[in-house]
């Protein structure tokens, strides 16, 4: 059948409708845990996994705080190798290019489902290729959070790194020799997993403060080490210094500045690329001269935020997960700089998450089409490069959504007919800044309005397609192989879009 | 008609498919100083298939060329061929030089039944300085552009932050450009990430006479731009002095705001208003 976004969903799943769909349906929760005894502390994993008998068609989950520098999905990995468990189900919040022991564990066929929020590296090329033998759900941040809750994704043991774990099970992100800051992404695993697993290399008598409450813990785990907390610098900590970055971040900052939305008690929300902590410094600066003062910001949190935060221009700081380490030692020590859950952040059915509460949010694009869907999960061949994170529902929740990307990105146009997978559905975004124009979607009138008389160069997103092609020529119509690999899921549950094995060849 | 130029080396493809979307009203493609001997040809070949193959160029299109006296200017000077540039910026320019180029560039545009090409003056020695009053007058010339880096070079000084050394050639820059009704066009500032330098650079070079300055960055360009260009209430008082002009015709002078409005200011607000209109700036 075809869905909400015009794309094809195999008979028998729930297709995507309209982002604002779930308002028509119930909040479903399951029990949260109940554990049935005293938080046991082993000191090795083989122990764990004799203890919990995991074993075939369970799902194992783990979050991705530590991002590139992760080491307890590796040592997982390592031991469902060697005891050859077949059949699991995966259900780690991100996957990174350093989870190198998941690649044969899918190619070996103990790893055959994968349900995630973003994923690049080998991992997403050999799951391009089509060696995951079952399927592959990519969902958002806030969308897994439901999954969770409403047992639409059941996990069995969710192991979770945490800095430091004190006598009584209590976890922290934000102490420790691997400190990767708040814990946001695995508050709902800790909640609503059957078994959950603290994995840490440091134990403390009593912790005052803890992010992981010791109520819901069964096991620690004590190892040497959690990870490399240098792993979580994203490398994008430096603002851009190419050209067409600072243009298109300046002209981002100044049409924000032009339709009035840096003003006092504004709340916004960047990427942690290069060309958005440039909108950061330009937003920045506007602030500055006319001496406003924002509410909030929110996401993965940077030092440029940090600074802000500091500096007295944002009040507060709302953080599901530390993108560097200045981040990290802000947490620890400002108190408005707050954590949040991945569903207190984007799950569609909080009652206030976070994201509703956005004035605006600039976001990247690999593709974005005529309908203004956004594609950030394949690239435009097919394979596997990202995914939403929090995309798809920053970008429902907040007043204003914009796209900022090069029109052309090596001699390939951004903008297409149709993008090759929708992550975002276009109803959802609002504006798209390139370095040879602005397209204002047509629902929003209102913004249309306000730039009419502008100095912005503001085209049709049609006509910018024909500017890049005319740059670029048209380029060749990519194929694709039927085979069906996995699928994007919309925060609320139903399908957007079906990703499909890269051809041969590519 | 210029307020900002910028620099973008030739040998850049980046920068070179995006130069149109820059703020300055004119790119010069570098084929000189930005390039290494290493990378002449390609920096020729490369701006060449850019001229030629793309779709979208810039408003005005500059080639700063190798001085006549290297083995690449006959080269560059081919580009010519494509009809895409607007004028030439010849460096070292000086009396002696001129009449090398000049001479080259009728028989090449003769030989390939090309228009006469006009030349921008890149003035940046000591020789150049002197002989400005001995070839300004030059019909391919249109503009006179100071540089002050090569200068200082030929005078064995210190380039600084407030420009004293550099007063003297600015003025005869400035001096003969209004002599001989061509554009003045500033030195670039070299200091690329302080743009509070900048705006007093170029704030100090406009109000000595200035009318444009070369860029070395894009981030440059917003600023430049702003120097050069009236601002919003220079705009509305020549509006407003017109109108008023026109309203009592052969009137002579006349007072406005308390102040005496003869020819010479009516000539100034004419001025304004054609750089505004010129620049979308009304």
């Amino acid at each position: 059948m075809i869905n909400g976004v015009g794309r094809f969903i195999p008979e028998g799943m729930q297709p995507f409708v309209s982002s604002d769909n779930f308002l028509t349906k119930e909040r479903r929760l399951i029990s949260k845990k109940r554990k049935q005894s005293k938080t046991v502390f082993l000191d090795n994993i083989e122990e764990v996994f004799d203890v919990l008998g995991i074993d075939s068609n369970m799902t194992i989950s783990f979050h991705h705080h530590l991002r590139n520098g992760d080491k307890v999905i590796q040592m997982v990995s390592e031991e469902i190798g060697k005891r050859d468990i077949r059949s699991l189900n995966f259900a780690p919040s991100s996957i990174f290019p350093s989870y190198t022991k998941l690649v044969d564990l899918i190619k070996n066929g103990n790893v055959n489902e994968i349900h995630t929020n973003y994923l690049n590296g080998e991992v997403a090329r050999v799951i391009s290729q089509g060696h995951l033998k079952g399927k592959l759900v990519m969902n958002t941040h806030g969308g897994r959070a439901r999954a969770i809750e409403s047992g639409d994704l059941n996990i069995d043991v969710a192991f979770i790194a945490s800095p430091v774990v004190d006598k009584f099970g209590n976890g922290h992100g934000a102490i420790g020799k691997s400190a990767c800051g708040t814990l946001g992404y695995s508050i709902s695993d800790l909640q609503y997993a059957k078994k959950v697993v603290l994995v840490t290399d440091t134990l403390v008598e009593k912790l005052e403060n803890y992010q992981l409450d010791g109520k819901f813990v069964d096991y620690v785990l004590i190892v040497d080490s959690i990870g490399d907390r240098m792993g979580i610098v994203s490398g994008t900590t430096e603002i851009t210094k190419d050209p067409i970055g600072l243009k298109i971040a300046k002209d981002c900052a100044d049409l924000l500045n032009y339709i009035g939305l840096i003003k006092n008690n504004f709340s916004m929300q960047t990427g942690a690329g290069k060309t958005s902590l440039a909108v950061v410094k330009y937003v920045e600066e506007i602030m500055k001269k006319n001496h406003i003062i924002g509410s909030f910001a929110s996401g993965g949190i940077t030092k440029a935020y940090v600074d802000m935060l500091e500096g007295g221009i944002f009040k507060q700081l709302y953080d599901v997960q530390c993108f560097d380490l200045e981040a990290v030692s802000s947490f620890a020590k400002n108190k408005n700089h707050i954590a949040m859950t991945a569903s207190e952040y984007g799950n569609p059915f909080e009652k206030e998450p976070v994201c509703d509460k956005l004035d605006f949010v600039i976001l990247g694009a690999t593709e974005i089409d005529l309908d203004f869907n956004v594609n950030v999960t394949t690239d435009s061949m097919g394979n596997l490069i990202g995914g939403s994170g929090g995309h798809a529902d920053i970008a429902y929740g907040s007043n204003v959504t914009i796209i900022i990307s090069p029109l052309i990105k090596s001699r390939i146009p951004i903008v297409k007919e149709k993008v090759m997978t929708v992550t975002t559905p276009g109803s959802d975004v609002d504006i798209l800044i390139t370095e040879r124009g602005i397209a204002i979607n047509p629902k929003r009138t209102d913004l249309r309005e306000k730039l009419t008389n502008s100095q912005f160069p503001i085209f049709e997103i049609a006509e910018l397609l024909e500017i890049s092609h005319k740059i670029t020529g048209v380029p060749n119509k990519i194929e694709t192989d039927e085979q069906i690999i996995g699928y994007v899921e919309y925060r609320d549950g139903t399908y957007l879009d079906c990703i499909r094995k890269v051809k041969n060849g590519y | 008609m210029f307020r900002s130029l910028l620099f973008i080396p030739g040998n850049n493809p980046s920068m070179l498919q995006n130069a149109d979307v820059f703020l300055a009203d004119a790119i010069i493609f570098d084929l000189e100083d930005a390039i290494s001997i290493n990378e002449k040809n390609n920096a020729r070949n490369l701006v060449k298939n850019y001229l030629v193959t793309s779709s979208v160029l810039p408003n005005q299109v500059i080639l700063r060329v190798n001085s006549i006296n290297t083995e690449w200017f006959k080269k560059d000077i081919e580009l010519l061929k494509t009809n895409k540039i607007d004028y030439l910026l010849i460096p070292k320019l000086d009396k002696l030089n001129l009449l090398g180029v000049e001479e080259y560039l009728n028989s090449f545009e003769k030989d390939n039944n090309l228009e006469e090409t006009k030349i921008i003056a890149l003035v940046e020695t000591a020789r150049g300085v002197n002989d400005l009053p001995l070839f300004a007058e030059n019909k391919r010339i249109i503009a006179l552009m100071l540089g002050a880096e090569d200068l200082a070079s030929d005078l064995q000084i210190k380039r600084t932050e407030t420009g004293e050394e550099i007063f003297y050639a600015r003025s005869k820059i400035i001096y003969a450009a209004v002599d001989y009704n061509l554009i003045a066009i500033d030195t670039p500032y070299t200091n690329i990430n302080n743009l509070e330098g900048l705006i007093k650079d170029a704030t100090y070079a406009a109000n000595l006479g200035m009318k444009a300055k070369v860029c070395i960055h894009p981030n440059q360009l917003e600023v430049v731009n702003k120097v050069f260009s009236p601002s919003e209430q220079e705009i509305k008082w020549a509006k407003e002095v017109i109108k008023i002009s026109q309203e009592k015709p052969g009137s002579g002078a006349f007072q406005f705001q308390g102040k005496m409005i003869d020819k010479p200011i009516l000539d100034r607000a004419e001025k304004i208003l054609v750089k505004a209109k010129q620049f979308n700036l009304m």
